[in-house]
């Protein structure tokens, strides 16, 4: 059977003030993978989603949602952004940073009611946080608001998820509440593209990976190119990780 | 009260609730000196519609200056895009160039009419009831109160229509683009209202006033609550309230009105940003104070706890052993002693099973960092807030 690919890209490049940051991105990522975007600081990886999600404009080539543009498949795809793109002084409690997950499927004007409430709350409980549900944001540790971002890409209940380092600061609790979350997730057939930093979980917590550094170095199943070679290429030094089996 | 007052008031009021909606959201998108921006700026398009249309009260006149409120946040935001200075440089400079070009154009082309710089910066809200309204020689009240009652109108629908749109590009700008909202429709829509308030406002109160009444109010009620629609209520409530004792200190002094209600929304933001209950300029510091007193008493509980030894837990050694001065002692043994954390017996100092729990959840906490351990006593205690 031919792989069915979730998300395309073909020939990216991305620039800001004329400074390319992408350059000549293809990549094609199949359906069903939890894939980690990994390269060092600046090498583009937040650029590439937010081109993914269409926030940001390229300068050439092109993305496609199961083969379409992101403008008629926006409600299939759901984004964690970086815990530190949002103001966390917002007047506003962790249930209703969760309803906003619900107005995509809303539309313009029409308001969330009982329906939605509900699925916000199912996913407060899902990322244990129903108990924090009428805190402030502000109120909440860096796990907790990172456990709130991650229940409002769920009540999206999307087929794709895209999310900007979610383990970012979060205690080793979260850590692993987050990524049996996403487990779960791959299990019901959605597909993950996660930014990860942390090179040693990589094999223990994905099955596909994309190296990133301006230009796109290798991307695959972990256990084919996760390897020395390749993370030297990215990371410019000579790289050693010692791979669990 | 005459009906000439009563109509003051009501305009105060109006351009009160018509400056804390958009003031409400600018300041949480913090850009508050857009408004200041888009106050100065919208004067050239003044002009120039006053130049078309022969009239003040034109609809259209309305409408030429509010694009030119739009065209200044659509410069600002172009000077700012090339990357060489920051936003407050940007606003800087273009509102200062368009309001000049505006004074110019006053200037050299419309002397003798009722357009004049300190108009502009001041307004003329006690002579607004003169300006009145005729429909088949009906007399329906004062202009201004129909042209802000308009806009009121306009802003209150567009708010509940909208308020979800607004919320979530406010918050967060990039889940909002994701989601199918544009935030640049949502970000001119909110430019476009601030500026047609502005100049609906701006003829009645004056330049300075509309930016305190858009940003004052909202920065209050900032200050007040944690929650978005109360937020939106008590700046609404602050603008009116501010109007109000603003209109009568005028009176009682015979002060401009304009400046008097710019005094009382600058002195009421100084009440709140020194008392407001929780975001206070007080309460932080208080909490700050209690935060500290807190983990003195933390390390004195982790003290005893070490140290079983009779001697380290002496009253008169205490100061000895972890160095502290005697008030402060006091202060801590005293804290604890009405937590029921400790017991003095023999001017020997033991914890009590209270106290053990608190220490053992305070280092679970400390060498976790897991929040579990301490959730029911964040409630009696600061020192694990946030
Ligand atoms: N809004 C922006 N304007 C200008 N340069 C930017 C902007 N955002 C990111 N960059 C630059 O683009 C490069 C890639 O950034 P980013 O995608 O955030 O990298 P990563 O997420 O891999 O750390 C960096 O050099 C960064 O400085
Ligand atoms: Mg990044």
């Amino acid at each position: 059977m031919e792989t069915k690919y979730a998300i395309t890209v073909d020939d990216l490049t991305v620039a800001y003030n004329y400074k390319p940051v992408l350059w000549d991105i293809d990549l094609a990522i199949p359906e069903g993978v939890l894939m980690a975007i990994v390269g060092p600081n600046g090498a583009g990886k937040s650029t590439l989603i937010k081109s993914i999600l269409g926030i940001i404009k390229p300068i050439a080539g092109s993305v496609k949602i199961f083969g379409k543009p992101y403008k008629k498949q926006y409600k299939e795809v759901a984004y964690v952004p970086q815990k530190g793109s949002v103001d966390w002084d917002f007047p506003t409690t962790a249930l209703d940073v969760v309803m906003m997950g619900t107005y995509g499927s809303l539309g313009w004007i029409k308001r969330p009611g009982q329906k939605e409430k509900k699925a916000a709350l199912e996913a407060l409980e899902k990322v244990g946080m129903l108990s924090f549900k009428s805190r402030q944001i502000s109120q909440l540790s860096g796990g907790q608001q990172q456990r709130i971002f991650l229940a409002r890409a769920l009540v999206q209940n999307a087929s794709i998820y895209l999310m900007d380092e979610p383990f970012q600061g979060v205690d080793a609790t979260t850590e692993k509440a987050i990524i049996n979350i996403l487990k779960e997730l791959r299990k019901a057939g959605k597909t993950l593209i996660v930014v990860h930093h942390d090179l040693q979980t990589v094999p223990e917590y994905f099955d596909w990976v994309t190296f990133l550094n301006v230009k796109k170095i290798a991307t695959g199943p972990v256990k084919d190119i996760f390897n020395d070679g390749n993370l030297t290429k990215t990371y410019g030094i000579n790289y050693k990780v010692s791979v669990q089996e | 009260m005459s009906s000439a007052q009563i109509e003051i008031q009501l305009i105060a009021c109006l351009v009160a609730i018509a400056c804390a909606i958009p003031g409400t959201f600018l300041v949480l998108r913090k850009m508050a000196m857009i408004s200041d921006a888009i106050s100065h700026s919208i004067l050239p398009g003044l002009v120039i519609g006053f130049f078309i249309t022969e009239d003040l009260n034109s609809p259209w006149l309305i409408l030429l200056a509010a694009v030119s409120g739009v065209i200044t946040v659509i410069m600002v935001e172009f000077i700012q895009k090339t990357g060489l200075v920051k936003e407050d440089t940007a606003i800087g400079l273009v509102f200062p160039a368009l309001f000049s070009i505006g004074v110019i154009l006053i200037a050299k082309n419309a002397n003798d009419v009722h357009l004049d710089v300190d108009a502009v910066l001041l307004g003329e809200l006690a002579f607004a009831p003169f300006d009145r309204l005729f429909v088949n020689g009906v007399d329906l009240g004062a202009k201004s109160i129909w042209i802000i009652g308009t806009i009121v109108v306009i802003t209150l629908t567009l708010l509940i229509t909208f308020f979800k749109e607004l919320k979530v590009s406010t918050f967060d700008k990039q889940l909002a683009a994701t989601l199918g909202f544009s935030p640049l429709v949502i970000h001119y829509g909110l430019m476009s209202i601030a500026s047609v308030t502005t100049v609906g406002a701006f003829d009645a109160v004056g330049a300075i006033l509309v930016v305190a009444l858009m940003i004052a109010p909202a920065a209050m009620a900032y200050l007040l609550t944690n929650n978005l629609k109360k937020m939106l209520i008590i700046a609404i409530l602050a603008g009116i309230a501010s109007a109000l004792i603003g209109y009568w200190v005028a009176h009682y002094l015979d002060a401009s009105i304009a400046g008097s209600m710019t005094t009382v929304l600058g002195f009421l933001f100084l009440l709140v940003y020194l008392f407001a209950p929780s975001k206070g300029l007080i309460s932080v510091l208080y909490r700050q104070k209690r935060q500290q007193v807190e983990v003195y008493l933390l390390t004195f509980m982790l003290h005893l706890q070490n140290h079983t030894e009779e001697s380290e837990r002496h009253i008169n050694h205490l100061g000895e052993h972890i160095n502290w001065g005697k008030m402060q002692s006091k202060t801590v043994v005293d804290l604890a002693l009405k937590n029921n954390m400790i017991v003095i017996d023999d001017n020997i100092i033991s914890l009590t099973e209270k106290g053990k729990g608190f220490a053992e959840k305070a280092i679970d906490y400390i060498t976790t960092n897991s929040t579990v351990a301490i959730e029911e006593m964040k409630e009696d205690f600061f020192l694990f807030r946030g």
